[in-house]
Formats: C-alpha cells, sequence, structure tokens
C-alpha cells in the first residue's frame, strides 16, 4: 500500500506524546490528594518535570507538523466530518499547550515553584497567590478532563475509520512494517 | 568646599549623639522571621508569624549588645497549610512537646562598616548548637534596621526525622532570614 501516510518523526512524537500524556494523567489523578510525605514531594516533581518535558515535545511537534502538512483527509469524507477532525486536532493541539502552562502558573501561584530536573529553574511569572493558585488548579484539572474526554473521541474516530470506513487512516500513524 | 565642611563639621558634632543611641525595644509588627528551604531542589519561603526579641544594641559598642529570640515554632508558614500541619509533629518541630525556638546571643563583633556579626547558642528540640550570623545595621531616624541571614541545618536538631530524614528531598540547609526593626529607647 503506498498510501501518504504521515513522517516517522511525526510517528514517533505522536505514540511518544500519547504514553507521556496518558501517564501524566493517571499520576496527576493519583497524586493529587496524597498526604505529605517525601514520595508526594518526589512525585509532584516528577509531575512537574515529565509536563515540561510534554510542554517542549508539543513545541517541537508543532514545528514538525509546519514543515511537513500531515497526508490529506480521505477523499470520501463528509465536509461535516473534515470540520469535526480539524476542529478535534485544533483542540487537542490547543489543549496540550493550555494544561502544562496553567500547571506552570499554578505551581508559581502556590509558592511552589518548577525546577526542570531539579537543576533549571524556570521563572514565575506570576506571585504567590493562594486564591489564584486554587483557581489554576480547578482550571489544569478541568482542562484534563476535557482533553480526556477529546482524546477519547479521538481514540473513537480513529476506530471507526479504521473498522467502519475502512479508509487506512489509522495505519497513516502507526510504524510502517518493513516492506 | 565651604559647604562640604561645614556639613562634615555638623556630621561631627551630630555623630557622637547619634552613637549614643541603644535601639532596645522590637518592633514586632514590622520585623520579619522567614527562611528558605528546598525541596527537589526548589527553594520554597516561609516565615515564622509569632516570636519575641528582647534586643539592646547600640552600635558604637557591638561588644555590649545583647540579644534573645523566641520563636513560636507552631506559628510557621512553610507555603502550605498541609505543610504547616506536618511540620508541627513530631518528626518535625514537635511542637507540643518543644512549642518554642530560643536563640541566646553570646557577643556581636563589629565586621566594618555597617556589618556585624553576631553567634550565640540556638535551641530547637532540645538540642542546642552554636550558630553564627553576619547582619547589617542602619538606622533610619529614631528605629534601627538589623538585616541578616544564616544557614542553619535541620539535622543538627533532629528536625526532619525518620522517612524526612534523607536530605533527598528536603535539603539540610536551610536558610534563615531575619529583619528586625528596634526603636531607641532608655
Amino acid at each position: 500500500m503506498n498510501a501518504p501516510r504521515y513522517t516517522t518523526t511525526a510517528i514517533a512524537l505522536h505514540w511518544l506524546m500519547a504514553l507521556l500524556l496518558t501517564a501524566l494523567f493517571g499520576v496527576g489523578l493519583y497524586m493529587h490528594d496524597l498526604p505529605v510525605s517525601p514520595w508526594k514531594l518526589k512525585i509532584y516533581s516528577w509531575h512537574k518535570w515529565a509536563g515540561v518535558s510534554a510542554f517542549l515535545l508539543v513545541l517541537a511537534r508543532m514545528a514538525w507538523r509546519r514543515a511537513h502538512r500531515p497526508p490529506a483527509l480521505p477523499r470520501n469524507m463528509t465536509n461535516a466530518l473534515r470540520l469535526a477532525a480539524h476542529a478535534g486536532h485544533g483542540l487537542l493541539y490547543l489543549l496540550m499547550i493550555a494544561i502544562p502552562l496553567t500547571g506552570w502558573l499554578m505551581s508559581s501561584a502556590k509558592g511552589f515553584p518548577t525546577v526542570y530536573f531539579g537543576v533549571l529553574p524556570l521563572p514565575d511569572l506570576v506571585d504567590k497567590n493562594k486564591g489564584l493558585g486554587e483557581l489554576l488548579q480547578q482550571v489544569h484539572q478541568l482542562l484534563n478532563f476535557l482533553l480526556a474526554a477529546v482524546v477519547a473521541a479521538h481514540v473513537g474516530a480513529a476506530a471507526k475509520h479504521h473498522l467502519v470506513d475502512k479508509d487506512g487512516v489509522l495505519l497513516r500513524m502507526l510504524p510502517s512494517r518493513s516492506r | 568646599m565651604k559647604s562640604f565642611a561645614l556639613i562634615a563639621l555638623v556630621g561631627l558634632a551630630v555623630a557622637p549623639l547619634a552613637e549614643a543611641a541603644e535601639f532596645n525595644s522590637l518592633q514586632a509588627d514590622k520585623s520579619t522571621l522567614a527562611f528558605v528551604y528546598k525541596q527537589m531542589g526548589v527553594p520554597v519561603e516561609g516565615r515564622f508569624k509569632k516570636f519575641a526579641a528582647r534586643i539592646s544594641f547600640d552600635p558604637a559598642r557591638p561588644a555590649a549588645a545583647k540579644a534573645e529570640l523566641d520563636v513560636d515554632l507552631a506559628s510557621i508558614d512553610t507555603g502550605s497549610s498541609e505543610g504547616d500541619d506536618e511540620v508541627a509533629g513530631k518528626g518535625w518541630f514537635d511542637t507540643q512537646h518543644f512549642p518554642q525556638a530560643k536563640f541566646v546571643a553570646g557577643g556581636v563583633k563589629a565586621l566594618g562598616g555597617n556589618r556585624y556579626e553576631v553567634s550565640g547558642k540556638m535551641s530547637i528540640k532540645g538540642r542546642t548548637r552554636d550558630v553564627t550570623a553576619p547582619f547589617s545595621f542602619s538606622q533610619q531616624g529614631n528605629v534601627g534596621v538589623f538585616d541578616g541571614a544564616f544557614v542553619l541545618k535541620r539535622a543538627d536538631y533532629a528536625i526532619g526525622e525518620g522517612e524526612w530524614a534523607d536530605f533527598g528531598t528536603v535539603a539540610n540547609e536551610i536558610q534563615i532570614k531575619f529583619h528586625f526593626l528596634a526603636g531607641a529607647g532608655k
């Protein structure tokens, strides 16, 4: 099959981020109501480091996407579905940017700045402010649940393309088998 | 030149009066006792909201200075309320048995300029250690301003025992920063 595919770099970034974001989401759910302990301090820092990494990865991914446009959608898709696909992907990128940003701002507002891998301090864009910290925490959480919903729709759409439409859309994002 | 000489003359005349002042009434509401600790390499600021200090300090006679500080450990603000509850517990300050930290100055020496150094004994959680803290002193009208900082090692006082004893999560070195205002009195 010689259908147009995503580049190997785009495929690698997609699946790397899929794994990383799933782990970040799970860890976030697990850690938020832990009692204070060295383990909690550690896991919060790890979550922040991974979140900064995810933010850098999405920037790299967007730069790559600019230079290497994704393959066109199948011709037989209706306009409404095309619109939904583009809107869905746009929302995924928006959330992948907004979620780490709210996490970073929330850390500063709560007075626990982010130090990437314990060595590189990120600047505090907002001052310590308890109310703002709690608000940003709620926004961070809400955006994550929204992301989970959009990802579920994304997975559902991929499954529908593969199982119902049988149009090879999912295969374009899978590692190519050796010929 | 003439006016400069005049200012110098006035300065000389006033200086002995100013130097005679002894600063001994702490303005608690304007003074702060803060600290910075590092967790996972992240500097976090905290402070003590309640403390009492008895200071008598004459910059002209630092050797005669006296200072005593009592810190209400339960008044700690670690930067988060869950942190405040945690450090009141047995493994940290054990405030139920050791509600106060106490510092008693043994002496102050001049380091030149407006710099001084106080040394004395710090007692926390039943343990007493020698500490030394450099500070600067400046006079603003009738008020003396003391600004200093020093590093306290939490393990010296068993602050953070058991699971917290490892410095990998919370570092051993805690920076203490004091900013005291004291009025001149008799």
